[in-house]
């Protein structure tokens, strides 16, 4: 028994270059669908990654506090700000939060150090919430420490090689003369986290007798929220400044979604081609075909049965194109790459175009939706044709 | 079977008409007849006098104007009202086979299974089991796998014929079934048709400019301008 899909797929070889051609219409359209689309996904992750490298976008200090090692040091040591600890939970607690960390800053005068003498920055971390937000800090040696409590100290690749630590050594804090180990290096960043020593939270706080005391509270939002209006509500709180990279992300944000229209209306494009071209076919053998098509209906055939034949063609067609443009986009991944890094003022880092499995089933939905579509109009035509038409042509 | 008389079609006072600008052709024009099970009947007459026009009409694939058509006891046009195209359908793939000057044969479909193809949209129960008898009916059994591209044109129509039988119809149509046929092909389509008709009793009604295939029908009627000229019985 001869199947219907089996009539379409050897009504198609019939004309194959045609075929072949319009195969070729939707592979290309399927390519470009995948490749924009796994661009787009790979470049808003790979931007979101750069973005989340960045640890917190904000930071609340004190009023007047200042909020960087390096500013601490310049005002020697002075103008140390606090703020009550349990600001952390009350900021925990707006919604355009993901995560909040707790940190007090220490500064002590060294004046072994250098030539003239210098301070030590400490920063005390909550070892439950910092290493989460910075996930993108990487160890050198050791890891973080191994208690809340401990009197424990993980290094910047900087102060390691300024205080000429190891992992395993002892670093004394002078003036407090406490001894702590010293259980991680950090790799180098480029930020000020190089010259950073961290300790836990509680030993911090122990050590320089500041309980229940935080110096800044880093804040990551919510990559949906607006941030500008969530700094605003951070000032209402008492006595606090806020340091932001909102404009920052406003801007990346914003370049993303203006590549997104444009990657969609390409999308689109590509796809309107590709529909008239899959219509024009269908339609063209429609067409040569009436006769042969008002035979079929003379053996038996209703009209559904011809509307099945023409859209099972036009499935065939476009799910062939499909497979084949999918194949192509993976297959060119690497240099689609390239060729947008050459185009693009602002790549960020990592894989540009990411193509996976749900976006190959989400393309493959699409094509199958434009076989769909661009079948019904030839197909319902063809379902039309009267059995008389093959007769009367031969007239003719 | 042929014994038994009964009519198979029963056309009554039919006409069709064809609008040609303000002009009206009657391509058929008040024809009333009919056909027995089991008989043979031939549509003669010069180009345009409607032939192809009646047996469309007979084979409900055009509806006429006006009259009356019955086709195995049903009605199927009364006063030019014909059922549903659906209904139709269903009537034509149960009552004809047809066969017409061009062969249609899908080219890239073997000779099998282009007899086949009918069975695709509709198979009567049984019907497969004939294949095989009919392809050595129509003497292309050797050539069932070939691409009707590597057989002659005499025997791309005997396909054509075998895919016609498949489904067991009762009549026959065939318009001009040899017009793209040499003499010897044609004759030989004539031999099988005569068989048809005398072996398996099928009813068929044949239109032909061949005046020696026309010969073979028990019944040869002569159109001449939309009307029935003589009823030549043989
Ligand atoms: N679709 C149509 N529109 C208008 N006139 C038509 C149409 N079909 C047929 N006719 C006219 O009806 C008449 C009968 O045509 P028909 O095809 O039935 O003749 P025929 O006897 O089969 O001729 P031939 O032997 O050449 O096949 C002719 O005058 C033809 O021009
Ligand atoms: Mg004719």
């Amino acid at each position: 028994m001869i199947k219907i899909l089996n009539v379409a797929y050897k009504n198609l070889l019939r004309k194959k270059t045609r075929s072949g051609l319009t195969i070729i219409g939707i592979a290309l359209a399927a390519w470009v669908l995948v490749s924009l689309l796994g661009f787009n996904k790979g470049y808003e992750s790979s931007l979101n990654r750069d973005i989340d490298n960045l640890g917190f976008q904000m930071i609340v200090t004190a009023k007047g506090c200042p909020y960087e090692a390096a500013t601490l040091m310049l005002k020697g040591g002075t103008g140390l700000r606090y703020m009550p600890q349990n600001i952390t939970e009350q900021i925990a607690r707006e919604p355009e939060v993901e995560a909040v960390t707790s940190m007090l800053m220490q500064a002590v005068f060294d004046p072994n150090k250098g030539e003239s003498g210098g301070y030590s920055a400490y920063l005390g971390v909550d070892p439950a919430t910092f290493p989460q937000m910075k996930s993108f800090l990487e160890f050198k040696q050791g890891k973080w420490f191994t208690d809340p409590d401990a009197l424990e100290a993980v290094l910047g690749y900087e102060a390691a090689e300024l205080e000429q630590r190891e992992v395993g050594d002892p670093l004394l804090i002078i003036e407090k003369n406490v001894e702590v180990k010293v259980v991680g290096i950090l790799k180098r960043t480029g930020t000020q986290d190089d010259g950073t020593i961290f300790l836990p939270l509680n030993s911090v706080q122990k050590i320089f007798g500041v309980k229940d005391e935080l110096t800044g509270v880093g804040i990551k939002v919510k990559k949906e929220a607006d941030m500008v209006q969530f700094e605003e509500k951070m000032y209402k709180l008492p006595d606090v400044q806020v340091v932001s990279l909102s404009q920052v992300k406003q801007t990346i944000m914003t370049l993303v979604s203006t590549a997104k229209v444009m990657v969609f209306s390409i999308a689109l494009i590509a796809i309107l081609i590709s529909v008239v071209g899959v219509i024009n076919t269908i339609l063209m053998s429609v067409m040569e075909r009436l006769q042969e098509i008002g035979i079929l209906k003379s053996m038996g055939a209703t009209a559904w049965d011809i509307f099945k034949l023409i859209w099972l063609e036009t499935l065939i067609l476009c799910i062939s194109g499909g497979m084949i443009g999918a194949a192509l986009a993976m297959a060119t991944a690497k240099l689609t790459e390239v060729l947008i890094r050459q185009l693009l003022p602002y790549a960020p880092s990592g894989g540009l175009v990411q193509i996976n499995l749900s976006l190959i089933i989400l393309t493959f939905g699409v094509v199958i939706l434009i076989g769909l579509l661009s079948g019904v109009y030839p197909s319902w035509k063809a379902g039309r044709v009267r059995p008389l038409e093959a007769i009367r042509s031969q007239v003719e | 079977m042929k014994e038994n008389g009964q009519k198979v079609i029963e056309a009554d006072h039919l006409v069709k008409i064809y609008r040609r600008g303000s002009e009206e052709i009657a391509a058929v024009n008040d024809i009333s007849l009919s056909v027995k099970v089991g008989e043979f009947v031939s549509f003669v007459g010069p180009s345009g006098s409607g032939k192809t026009t009646l047996i469309n009409i007979l084979g409900c694939l055009d509806n006429p104007s006006s009259g009356k058509l019955v086709l195995a006891g049903r009605t199927v046009v009364d006063h030019g009202e014909a059922l549903s195209e659906a209904t139709l359908t269903k009537i034509r793939r149960e009552i004809f086979g047809y066969i017409f000057q061009k062969f249609y044969l899908i080219p890239t479909l073997t000779v099998i299974e282009n007899v086949m193809l009918p069975f695709t949209f509709y198979k009567k129960p049984g019907a497969e089991n004939d294949v095989e008898r009919i392809l050595k009916l129509m003497g292309i059994d050797h050539r069932k796998d070939h691409l009707p591209g590597q057989i002659s044109g005499g025997e791309m129509q005997r396909v054509a014929i075998a895919r016609a039988l498949v489904n067991r119809p009762r009549i026959i149509l065939a318009d001009e079934p040899t017009g793209n046929l040499d003499t010897r092909r044609s004759q030989e389509i004539g031999d099988l048709l005569k068989g048809l008709n005398q072996k398996e009793g099928l009813t068929i009604i044949l239109v032909t400019h061949n005046p020696a295939l026309a010969k073979r029908a028990d019944r040869i009627i002569e159109l001449r301008d939309g009307k029935i000229y003589a009823p030549v019985h043989a």
